[in-house]
């Protein structure tokens, strides 16, 4: 259990699934403290309803009024996120073929169909914002929209699927777990949804870790090589230092984020240093250290300075995830076509019965 | 995620955008299906098996209704106040309206 500045006493559970649950509670909570009417009368103050509905930690849902830069920063939130779990599918997917047992390969499939659905809840939340599907598609592919820097690195070894799930997953859960108290009722649903299945994947990418670590010398370097390669980008991935962070004070005040990101990364490093020794693996930072007075671990700092070469487009794997996207999504048209097609032609044949 | 019940979406022609479609679930016998999200899907049977792929990979359910976005009436949010008023001075409705007689058993 890391998180205890919030829902300590009502988590059923611990850890962070704990947290979801206790998050889904909360939003039946919230629910049941409803208020009458629910929606702001014609001469109301339509902000001031907005800021009221926000004050008292209940949901904004898809048709009620909101700023249109609450609008805005949702969609490119939501979107990014949702184009994140599709180009996130491209680093595991290079190792289904080459999963060292059948047991293993059933299971990567299982995990990537996962990272897809997780893609698809979440374009569906963020559609409920008045954006469709195609637009959003149409933003990824010609790149005026991003996803997650950390899938630009690539999957060089098996370890590295199981890094991804330790450590990429593991971020991506801390960074998460918040977001399913989210103020956008759609966005809290789905990241409920998604977290739940993630815990899945944290745990499958740590035992692959685990047995490399506690296998032939070869093994546990290979294991070690991972680590070392794959702990600094995911720190990146909690994003700049507060201090360079533009949207986070807004997004603070809609609770659309709930913790800033420099807190997110402490909370990620002070959990995974013991799940480190347990795998007997070294996290690569010789300054880290556990700090006493601050009851956290004193650790270095990602280079910010790469993480802003990676999300430019400079990453090792940046033109080779999009190219990748780009043709599968040409690839598919037929497939979309054919569909189209097919259930045109049965609407056509059901209207001549009837005629 | 979806609740767009006022969005049309009959754009059925092969080019278009694929139809949306919200999807509910019967979690177990006994309940009630329950609306879970929406996926885009050509037709209503792929939409069932996009649906099963998508909403029930860990048995989350024993039934699928999909239902095409577009066939939804939603009652409109700027009318919600007035809409719903009505039931808002009827509180007979409620048993706690009424003062039961000390004694009275079985009511």
């Amino acid at each position: 259990m890391y998180g205890n500045d919030f829902s300590a006493e009502d988590a059923p559970g611990g850890g962070l699934l704990g947290e979801v649950e206790a998050a889904e509670v909360a939003l039946r909570e919230a629910a049941a403290r409803g208020r009458r009417g629910g929606a702001p009368g014609p001469d109301e103050d339509l902000e001031a309803y907005f800021a009221e509905v926000i004050d008292a930690d209940q949901k904004i849902e898809p048709r009620d009024w909101m700023p249109e830069a609450y609008r805005r920063t949702l969609i490119r939130q939501i979107a990014q996120h949702a184009h994140s779990e599709i180009i996130g599918m491209q680093p595991e997917g290079n190792w289904i073929s080459r999963a060292p047992s059948l047991k293993r390969k059933a299971i990567l499939l299982a995990k990537v169909q996962d990272e897809a659905g997780h893609g698809l809840y979440l374009y569906a939340a963020a559609e409920t914002l008045g954006i469709s599907r195609d637009e959003l598609v149409e933003l990824l592919l010609n790149g005026r929209q991003k996803y997650s820097s950390i899938f630009n690195y690539p999957t060089l070894t098996w370890a590295d699927v199981g890094a991804i799930g330790w450590l990429v997953d593991g971020a991506a859960i801390v960074n998460q777990v918040p977001l399913c108290r989210c103020s956008y009722g759609p966005y809290a649903r789905a990241m409920i949804r998604v977290c739940k299945e993630e815990s899945f994947h944290q745990r499958q990418g740590y035992e692959i870790l685990h047995t490399l670590a506690h296998g032939t010398p070869g093994q546990k370097a290979m294991a070690q090589d991972s680590l070392d390669r794959w702990w600094y980008p995911s720190l990146a991935m909690f994003g700049p230092p507060d201090t360079d962070s533009t949207h986070s004070a807004q997004s603070m005040a809609w609770k659309i984020k709930r913790f800033s990101n420099d807190e997110l990364r402490q909370r990620f490093v002070d959990m995974c240093v013991q799940q480190a020794e347990i795998l007997g693996l070294t996290i690569p930072d010789p300054d880290l250290r556990w700090n006493e007075s601050r009851q956290s671990y004193d650790f270095t700092q990602p280079d910010y300075d790469e993480l802003m070469r990676v999300i430019k487009g400079e990453g090792p794997c940046n033109r080779q995830r999009m190219e990748h996207r780009r043709r599968a999504h040409d690839d598919g048209a037929w497939v979309r076509e054919a569909a189209a097609a097919y259930a045109a032609k049965r609407v056509e044949k059901k209207e001549k019965v009837a005629a | 995620m979806s609740e767009r019940g006022e969005r049309t979406e009959d754009q059925r022609g092969v080019s278009g955008p694929s139809p949306l479609w919200e999807v509910f679930v019967r979690a177990r016998r006994g309940l009630s299906h329950t609306h879970v999200g929406s996926l885009h899907a050509p037709d209503a049977e792929l939409a069932l098996r996009n649906a099963r792929d998508l909403y029930t990979r860990r048995q989350e359910g024993v039934s699928i209704w999909v239902v095409p976005a577009g066939a939804i009436t939603a009652s409109s949010p700027d009318e919600k106040d007035a809409f719903f008023d009505p039931a808002a001075d009827k509180v007979y409705r409620h048993p706690t309206f009424y003062d039961v007689p000390d004694g009275v058993a079985h009511l």
